[in-house]
């Protein structure tokens, strides 16, 4: 058993099964707008994300566990899967960036017994407090989208913070005011805002290429959105080839060629 | 009630600009640091290549930095070779040992020092050294790399993919993929795929694998390895019978209108015609007789004297008007010569050659698995972009031979390719048909095709020749000019009067002609067979040459401990310098610990690699953000230093004393490697206001480093586009030192220096192959590129070996350094065999079962992964993901030694025994370009006890 607290803890349950309330939901809901027809799985939204987080800026480093010996594993905040879906001509292989959605009805908040796992009034954003946390995980285990890690070493739930330390941080220039995921990403697949408000640049993006929420059956009401990929381009109409029974290849066409050519230089 | 956050905590203490090095891209980046210590790193928002972004294993260059796998000090072997027992010495008993080693090997036969630079980017400094030493046998890995695409990029038209040209991604409308090294133009390329999908641009990748960039193209073309040649082939094919090409700019800018002489069995067959001046004929459609190309007359080949007296060639526009100067040339047709010889049009034999039946569709979709309609279809779609939807900017421009055009026209099609056509043993001729693709579409540096990256494009090829010839290099003496460089025929080759290889790694020899980046690959395996030289120090940086960088490397390990009969090893001294505990150090003599990359300075010349924009050149340093806390030195600054005690000229001053005692920052600055041109282009002269050339500015770092370590400035408008013609840009080349005169480039459709190596090959010439290279010779340098099966008649049995077998890395990994990297490792650090589910089904195969894999070289057992997105005929893992046990800093028991495998075991080193018994290496036979990709294999499910071990395993190394 890794760490100091496991799964337990279960006083004070109350009887509407909620142990921590959300706030009135906020009218500002800042989040992430992830674009699955650029995201080309490099990876550097996951390391930027790891790097900002365990300088321990505002909250704990994130920690590894026996980063050089034959299991080596630690805390990220946000990690890249790669699959396929279907097989044949209609595949393809989808890279698919995973992190907390900060959600309007998030389970991990109103399932943690100490309140430290909370939803920030005036911006939305889903934080743990680690000096209350207990580490309980049950908050991961409500989480439908595993988007919580549990750090071994501190023994706290760890989650993304929408660098909750970047965009507001008066330290840094405001045009990088916003999470390390997005200042990183090479492609352009990440974007940043305020998904609350229908003027905002991500708000309009979604509603143009018809972002979605993950698993909506969930009922978390996420406040991140994935856009889907776009249709595959077919080259709109090419210009129609002469067929072969028209123009042929071989001698004879070499023959149309060359008078072709003598032609345009005519 | 809400805890407070703190939402303003400082960031950093300090931040300072730098380069990265955690791949070859070299992005800007910006380094945090706080209470001394490097805390964060992130993208230089105002850097040319990366513009602010960052990738995964730029972000993850911190944990790069803390690597316990740093060496610590510099280390002597006490124990046997590849056992890993060394005793820390001090810099100065190092530096004594190695410029001991070195300095006898200079006083009787410099030839015997083998300098080979693995992953180099100071490749100016390394190569100058190995110049000033006196030795030919230096390169860096670009033979073991992307040579095929460099090379056939500068022998067609003076430029190439990545480093020398890229897409123009603002405008192109239609881009083609074909097989791309991560790191070759890494975030450039990210960056780049997001606007065309955005903009609605079609991406076609064309690759056996389905991941990374392939995952989001709008079609993914999964072709058999090896047969991209074909393919492209087949598109020049059916856009000659549909008519498709650009006519006018083949005239203007080719030498599609060449004549080439037909006479069969005689010494000019195949050259192009010339008047007594040597300049190139063509025939004028008007009179329908030859008459020479003027700019050729008026200079002759390689001349740079004058400008051109006889008017242009190729009048614009087209038609032509009457004028007495204006003509325009025929593309088709014979001709008598006044000698009476019969010459053809080079155009003609192109599309002679592209139109038969060889280059059908049809035959192409046999081999390559891509449908003939499919081949048809993009051929139309290419067509369309290029001609249907061409773009004019409003931007008048002049070409070489004064006119003035007044827009720009664009054919917006464009392509990148790098190191899955590179390769493989047919790579060449293939990199050369894409870009003979492109240029038939007209679409070379001008809107929305390809563009060139000043300080390209250069003279077709670059106007270095190879020094090092039989008899040129003596003890204590200079080899008088650059080790590398572009043969215009046989004689350019280093060969001694039996057509014997003069360079250890047999580059620019019978066996590999045209070897512009050298055959790091074969060095180890030539040494130590004596073939066809011993050396007496073989000096290694920055190249994991005992495992991941070595084919074959069950026979290099034995070649690197092999022993004569005194007992003595046969590669005597072995000296390597790497900042890391790779697997190489154990194979090592004696260890130059180098730093990491946030500890050194470097510069990113336009004299080596550059970084530039299409939009203008760039140039780049890297500082020292900390200071080592190891007793490791930067290896530049120790080559400063050997150099120095060696006495090489340049590298002491008149009294002997060292030339550079500031270390390699007082290189950088006050080297000048012509009168006023060094290492950095921006910010020279005394008061720090010139580009290119200008005198030696003692302030100059402290400009790059206010600059945020960089240095990019922009074209004017007018010289953007057309730079291989345009009179503006090629003046202003001229002027900064890029290019010697002002001359148009002409792009080689035909490229006649391939036709005098065959016309040696059929005898003809002072300097002949030996018979037994003749019939290679003459089959593989074809003036016009042509596909033929990879490994050509060397390659295994289809029935026995079905299946090719290719790698690549993770786009999160660059080689070994970065698997060892203590959060890239958490993503990866297992690595299976990918097959399709075809091939999974026929073989009852689940995922994680074992196999043997078997090549005609050796087997390797490890475990599969069934997968779509591949090609059914394909198998494929991450590249340098296996490691062997107790190397890198890692646990012996670390995934990557326990549960991951390399294929380099299974690839050979040296091709099966030819005609006359000769072994040729596995490499391209043009260029000898690494056949990384040639490898052929059989799957086999392994099925009891022994079906749970990774094999061949390697002895631990202890650490």
């Amino acid at each position: 058993m890794r760490g100091r607290c496991g799964a337990g803890n279960f006083a004070e349950i109350r009887d509407d099964h909620t142990m921590t309330t959300l706030p009135t939901p906020p009218t500002k809901k800042l989040g992430l707008v992830i674009d699955l027809d650029i995201c080309v799985g490099c990876q550097a939204c996951a390391t930027s994300c790891k790097e900002w987080n365990s300088q321990g800026l505002t909250s704990a480093p994130l920690t590894d566990e026996d980063p050089y010996g034959d299991d080596p594993h630690g805390t990220w905040l946000n990690r890249v899967h790669t699959y396929e879906v279907g097989t044949g001509p209609a595949a393809r292989t989808v890279h698919f960036p995973r992190s907390c959605l900060h959600c309007e009805d998030a389970p991990c908040v109103t399932v943690c017994p100490t309140g430290a796992s909370y939803k920030r009034a005036e911006d939305g954003i889903v934080l743990v407090n680690p000096d209350t946390c207990i580490g309980c995980k049950l908050c991961s285990w409500a989480c439908p989208y595993g988007a919580r890690e549990y750090d071994y070493t501190d023994g706290v739930m760890k989650k993304c913070t929408l660098c909750v330390d970047r965009i507001y941080n008066e330290n840094l220039a405001e045009v990088d005011r916003v999470p390390a995921c997005v200042r990183a990403c090479p492609t352009g697949a990440r974007a940043f805002g305020d998904l609350g408000d229908p003027g905002s640049s991500v708000s309009k993006n979604v509603a143009a290429r018809g972002g979605y929420d993950l698993m909506p059956e969930m009922g978390c009401r996420p406040t991140n959105k994935y856009l889907p990929p776009r249709e595959k381009r077919a080259t709109a109409d090419p210009e129609p080839m002469p067929s072969l029974a028209e123009m042929a290849a071989g001698k004879a066409g070499l023959e149309k060629l060359f008078a072709w050519v003598d032609k345009v230089l005519s | 009630m809400q805890p407070v956050v703190n939402l303003s905590p400082p960031p950093a203490d300090e931040v300072k600009a730098t380069t990265c090095y955690m791949c070859a891209c070299r992005c800007g980046i910006h380094v945090h640091i706080k209470g001394g210590a490097i805390t964060y790193i992130e993208g230089n928002r105002d850097h040319p290549v990366n513009k602010g972004v960052i990738c995964g294993k730029g972000a993850a260059g911190i944990m790069q930095h803390f690597s316990p796998a740093r060496l610590r000090n510099p280390l002597l072997r006490t124990g046997e070779r590849g056992k890993g027992q060394f005793k820390e010495i001090s810099w100065d008993e190092a530096l004594s040992l190695a410029s001991t080693w070195l300095g006898d090997v200079r006083r009787t036969d410099p030839k015997k020092l083998a300098f080979f630079t693995g992953r180099d980017q100071s490749q100016a400094l390394t190569g100058w050294w190995a110049s000033q030493f006196g030795t030919p046998n230096f390169a860096a890995h670009g033979g073991f790399c992307s040579v095929n695409m460099a090379a056939a990029g500068l022998y067609t038209m003076g430029g190439s993919f990545w480093e020398f040209g890229e897409p123009d991604w603002e405008r192109t409308k239609y881009f083609l993929l074909f097989g791309v090294a991560e790191d070759h133009a890494s975030n450039p390329i990210k960056i780049a795929l997001g606007k065309l999908k955005a903009r609605g641009v079609k991406i076609v990748s064309v690759n056996p694998v389905r991941t990374g960039y392939n995952a989001i193209a709008d079609e993914w073309l999964g072709i058999k390895p090896g047969t991209d040649g074909l393919f492209v082939a087949a598109l020049i094919q059916e856009l000659f019978r549909t008519q498709r090409i650009d006519v006018e700019s083949l005239c203007r800018y080719t030498n599609a209108a060449w004549l080439v002489v037909q006479a069969p069995g005689t010494a000019g067959d195949g050259l192009f015609a010339r008047d007594a001046a040597g300049a190139p004929l063509v025939i004028d459609r008007r009179t329908g007789l030859p008459r020479p190309v003027p700019l050729f007359a008026a200079r002759g080949e390689g001349g740079g004297e004058g400008r051109p007296q006889a008017p242009a060639l190729h009048p614009h526009p087209l038609p032509a008007k009457d004028g007495e100067n204006e003509f325009l040339p025929a593309l088709s047709g014979d001709y008598v010569l006044a000698d009476g010889r019969q010459a053809t049009p080079s155009f003609a034999l192109m599309a002679e050659r592209y139109m038969g039946a060889e280059y059908a569709p049809e035959r192409a979709e046999a081999e390559t698995g891509i449908p003939a309609a499919t081949i048809r279809r993009i051929a139309a779609e290419l067509a369309t972009a290029a001609f249907d939807q061409a773009i004019a900017l409003d931007q008048p421009w002049t070409d070489w031979t004064g006119t003035r055009h007044e827009t720009m026209t664009g054919r917006p099609v464009s392509m990148h390719a790098m190191r899955g056509v590179s390769a493989h043993s047919n790579g060449f001729h293939t990199c050369r048909l894409i870009h003979i693709l492109q240029i038939l579409l007209g679409s070379i540096d001008c809107p929305g095709g390809f563009r060139y990256k000043p300080p390209y494009p250069k003279s077709v090829p670059p106007a270095i020749r190879p020094m090092g010839k039989a008899g040129k290099t003596a003890p204590n003496t200079p080899l008088g000019g650059s080790p590398l460089g572009f043969p215009m025929g046989p004689e350019d080759l280093l060969i001694g009067p039996n057509g014997e290889p003069q360079r250890v790694d047999k580059a620019y020899s019978w066996e590999a002609p045209l070897a512009a980046h050298g055959l790091m690959h074969m060095v180890i395996t030539n040494a130590a067979t004596a073939d066809p030289y011993p050396v007496d120090v073989l000096f290694l940086y920055m190249a994991n040459m005992s495992w991941n960088s070595s084919m074959n490397v069950p026979a290099v390990l034995q070649h690197l401990t092999a022993k004569d009969e005194t007992g003595a090893y046969k590669i005597p001294k072995i000296i390597y310098s790497d900042a890391y505990a790779s697997e190489m150090v154990a194979y090592a003599d004696l260890i130059l610990p180098d730093t990491t990359y946030l500890e050194r300075w470097d510069c990113i010349s336009l004299l080596d690699r550059p970084i530039s924009d299409p939009d203008g050149p760039a140039d780049a340093i890297r500082q020292p953000v900390v200071k080592p806390d190891r007793n490791v030195r930067p290896f530049q600054e120790v080559l400063l230093d050997l150099g120095a005690r060696l006495g090489l000229p340049g590298f002491v001053d008149m009294a002997g004393k060292p030339k550079y005692p500031g270390g390699y920052a007082d290189y950088i600055v006050n080297h000048e490697r012509a009168p006023g041109i060094g290492p950095l282009a921006g910010w020279r002269g005394t008061d720090g206001k010139s580009f290119g050339r200008g005198a030696v500015n003692p302030q100059q770092l402290e400009r790059y480093i206010e600059n945020g370590a960089f240095f990019a400035t922009q074209l004017p408008p007018e010289a953007r586009f057309f730079k291989h013609a345009n009179k503006d840009y090629l003046e202003w080349a001229t002027s900064v030192g890029f290019i010697g005169a002002p001359d148009p480039v002409i792009l080689q459709l035909y490229c006649e220096p391939l036709q005098r190596f065959r016309l040696a090959a059929q005898g003809h010439g002072g300097v002949k192959p030996p018979e037994q290279h003749r019939k290679r010779i003459a089959t593989y340098f074809d003036p016009l590129p042509f596909w033929y099966p990879a490994a050509g008649d060397a390659a295994p049995k289809e029935d026995l070996y079905p299946l090719c077998a290719i790698t690549q890395r993770p786009m999160h990994m660059y080689h070994s350094w970065g698997s060892q990297n203590a959060w890239l490792r958490q993503i990866t650090n297992e690595n299976r065999l990918f097959i399709h589910h075809d091939l999974a089904r026929k073989h009852d195969l689940k995922d994680d079962d074992w196999v043997w894999l078997t090549s005609a070289t050796g087997r390797i057992k490890c475990q599969v992964r069934a997968m779509d997105g591949v090609n059914p005929h394909t198998v494929w893992t991450w590249n340098a993901i296996g490691k062997r046990s107790g190397t890198w800093g890692l646990d012996p028991q670390a995934p990557e030694s326990q549960k991951s495998f390399l294929l380099n075991h299974l690839i050979p080193d040296l091709l099966p025994e030819g005609a006359g018994g000769y072994r040729y290496s596995n490499s391209d036979p043009v260029t000898g370009q690494a056949a990384w990709y040639d490898l052929k294999v059989r799957i086999e499910k392994c099925v009891g006890d022994a079906a749970r071990e990774i094999s061949p395993k390697f002895a631990t190394i202890t650490p």
